[in-house]
């Protein structure tokens, strides 16, 4: 590992998918090309079916691709998630209902046979992380959809994986709470100095979090363009008004609407 | 007490005070017959006179006609249709007034099926379990184990329960052992469903996780699968217990067994003591509710502890 922005932590060569439904095929993934170096926020963007969870599905190992290769970590995906290389946030919190919040962080620790002592203390570090303390005696149900979410990225944090996926983790939230967990991921980013591969169909979401935006399109799912975001890496809210912010923003939603055109 | 348990507490009443009514009013055309014969044999004069013309005549018509007769419609010895008060009152004197240690108590016959049942409940729920976390783990055990377990339940229990009871006193067999194991063949099936669908019931997304964290089979079903299934468990084991109860008495119909609720139905039915088998049916159902009621409990209390119920 050499300085950050200069390791490969995933790379996609020709990826391709196609499952097999009753349907026909469907070609999910089409000649995908793509390098994510460490500590980099990937955002994928584009409509439903254009690949995006499926492309972090294949890197998560949860897929398997039909061809092309594709490195995690210089490992198969299949490799790096024996190694527990990443943590993956789904859309839905997830959270075992017959567990508290400190139980249901401590699943993928009991699994992966940590001490003890060494799950209360993790425990305690990643419910600070996602501003939780205090909250970890107490069950789901309990807790506002967004604090079950904090605890869902809390308990992919638990294990010190390098890397964070996360599908759509705040697509079922309003956006006043989303915009403050944005912030706050953003934060926890920068702390963790962790490489995030996030999808998301939202524009200003992209564009505010990420280093590197994946515009992808439906169809066959492929990438129709990737912008390296000239923002700074530190982001206050009200950068979203800013000229540069707007003009990555437009180059989104023109890749978008280049993606349909084709059709 | 607030007001809606209040309603609901004269709601219940109400219904049960029309069931009763009900009863006492049913009681009256089912025993007329008998109680003109015997009215006829002490002295009364009925009408019509002849047991042979009443016969032929509705129910009905020679309650209009033999009005003076209805009160002792409801106190018979033997009647078709034993009162509820008479019902009551041989259930107080084979409960409270007989030592539990007697042949004509029903707290001992009571006791015999209860065991039957508690045991069989234990095996079928065992050998439930069993089945069913083969069903989940092996797609072998689903498609051959599945279609049996469905063919099992679909043969009447009544038939089956003599040949049980052969086949295991041929091979020596006998006592409460027979009567458990069809109480269990009773008790396993919904078990069985209920464990399935339970094990089953965590979604896709759930095992994508444990996935993720490279979780092993055993991990996923201990952490993630068994108590998933908790709440479908005790539904089942409701059912399953009431089913148990039914075995069991069922095991005694058969054998001529001297103990046990279904004793106690089958000997009432020879000698025509329809109020001893009123009782003992009486018996079977308060056993049956309070299991399911002791069940229902354990249950809240299971489920609150693990943070399932609210």
């Amino acid at each position: 590992m050499t300085t950050q922005g200069t390791t490969t932590v995933i790379e996609a060569k020709a990826l391709d998918l196609t499952f097999q439904t009753n349907d026909g095929p469907i070609h999910a993934l089409k000649d995908v090309n793509l390098t994510v170096d460490k500590g980099e926020f990937v955002s994928f963007i584009g409509p439903s079916g254009c690949g995006k969870t499926t492309f972090l599905r294949c890197v998560a190992a949860l897929e398997a691709p039909t061809g092309g290769t594709l490195t995690v970590n210089g490992m198969t995906p299949d490799e790096a998630r024996r190694n527990r290389a990443y943590g993956y946030v789904f859309q839905a919190a997830g959270l075992y209902p017959w567990r508290t919040i400190a139980k249901n962080i401590k699943l993928p620790l009991e699994i992966m046979g940590y001490s003890a002592a060494e799950q209360d203390e993790r425990v305690r570090n990643v419910l600070e992380l996602v501003d939780l303390e205090g909250f970890g005696g107490k069950f789901p149900w309990q807790l506002s959809g967004g604090m079950q979410q904090r605890a869902s990225i809390a308990r992919a944090l638990a294990f010190d994986a390098d890397i964070l996926l996360m599908d759509e983790p705040f697509g079922a939230l309003d956006e006043i709470v989303r915009d403050h967990l944005n912030e706050q991921l953003l934060a926890l980013w920068a702390r963790t100095e962790k490489t995030i591969g996030f999808v998301t169909h939202s524009i200003p979401e992209a564009v505010y979090l990420s280093t590197k935006i994946v515009v992808m399109s439906p169809r066959p799912g492929r990438i129709t363009d990737v912008i390296d975001s000239p923002l700074p890496k530190e982001r206050p809210l009200d950068i979203r008004d800013s000229q540069e912010f707007i003009e990555v923003a437009h180059r989104v939603r023109e890749g978008l609407r280049a993606g349909h055109a084709d059709e | 007490m607030s007001n809606g348990a209040f309603k609901a507490f004269w709601a219940v009443l109400t219904v049960l005070a029309i069931i009763v009514a009900f009863w006492y009013a049913a009681c009256i055309p089912m025993n007329i017959k008998g109680v003109l014969t015997e009215q006829e044999r002490a002295g009364a004069v009925v009408q019509p006179p002849s047991a042979k013309d009443r016969r032929d005549l509705s129910e009905f018509g020679l309650v209009l006609t033999n009005s003076f007769a209805i009160p002792a419609t409801w106190d018979q010895d033997r009647p078709r249709l034993p009162a509820p008060h008479q019902v009551a009152v041989e259930m107080w004197e084979t409960t409270v007034q007989k030592k539990i240690t007697s042949k004509r108590s029903l707290v001992y016959h009571a006791w015999v099926t209860l065991s039957a049942t508690m045991l069989g409940f234990a095996i079928g729920t065992g050998l439930g379990i069993v089945l069913a976390v083969g069903i989940v783990h092996s797609r072998v055990m689903d498609l051959s184990v599945m279609p049996w377990a469905i063919v099992s339940q679909t043969i009447p229990i009544i038939a089956l329960a003599p040949m049980i009871i052969v086949v295991l006193y041929s091979v020596g067999i006998q006592g409460i052992i027979p009567k458990a194991v069809i109480s269990a063949y009773l008790s396993f099936f919904p078990v069985v469903v209920g464990m399935v669908k339970g094990l089953r019931s965590p979604d896709a997304m759930q095992l994508d996780l444990l996935r993720t964290y490279n979780a092993s089979r055993a991990q996923g079903f201990w952490k993630l699968r068994l108590p998933a299934s908790l709440p479908y468990l005790f539904t089942s084991l409701k059912i399953g217990i009431a089913a148990s109860l039914v075995g069991a008495i069922v095991g005694e119909l058969p054998t001529g067994a001297v103990a046990g609720l279904g004793a106690r139905l089958l000997a009432g039915s020879y000698y025509g003591q329809t109020v001893q088998i009123w009782s003992a049916l009486f018996a079977a159902a308060l056993l049956a509710a309070s299991l399911v009621g002791l069940l229902g409990l354990v249950e809240r209390k299971v489920l609150k502890r693990m943070g399932v119920a609210q």
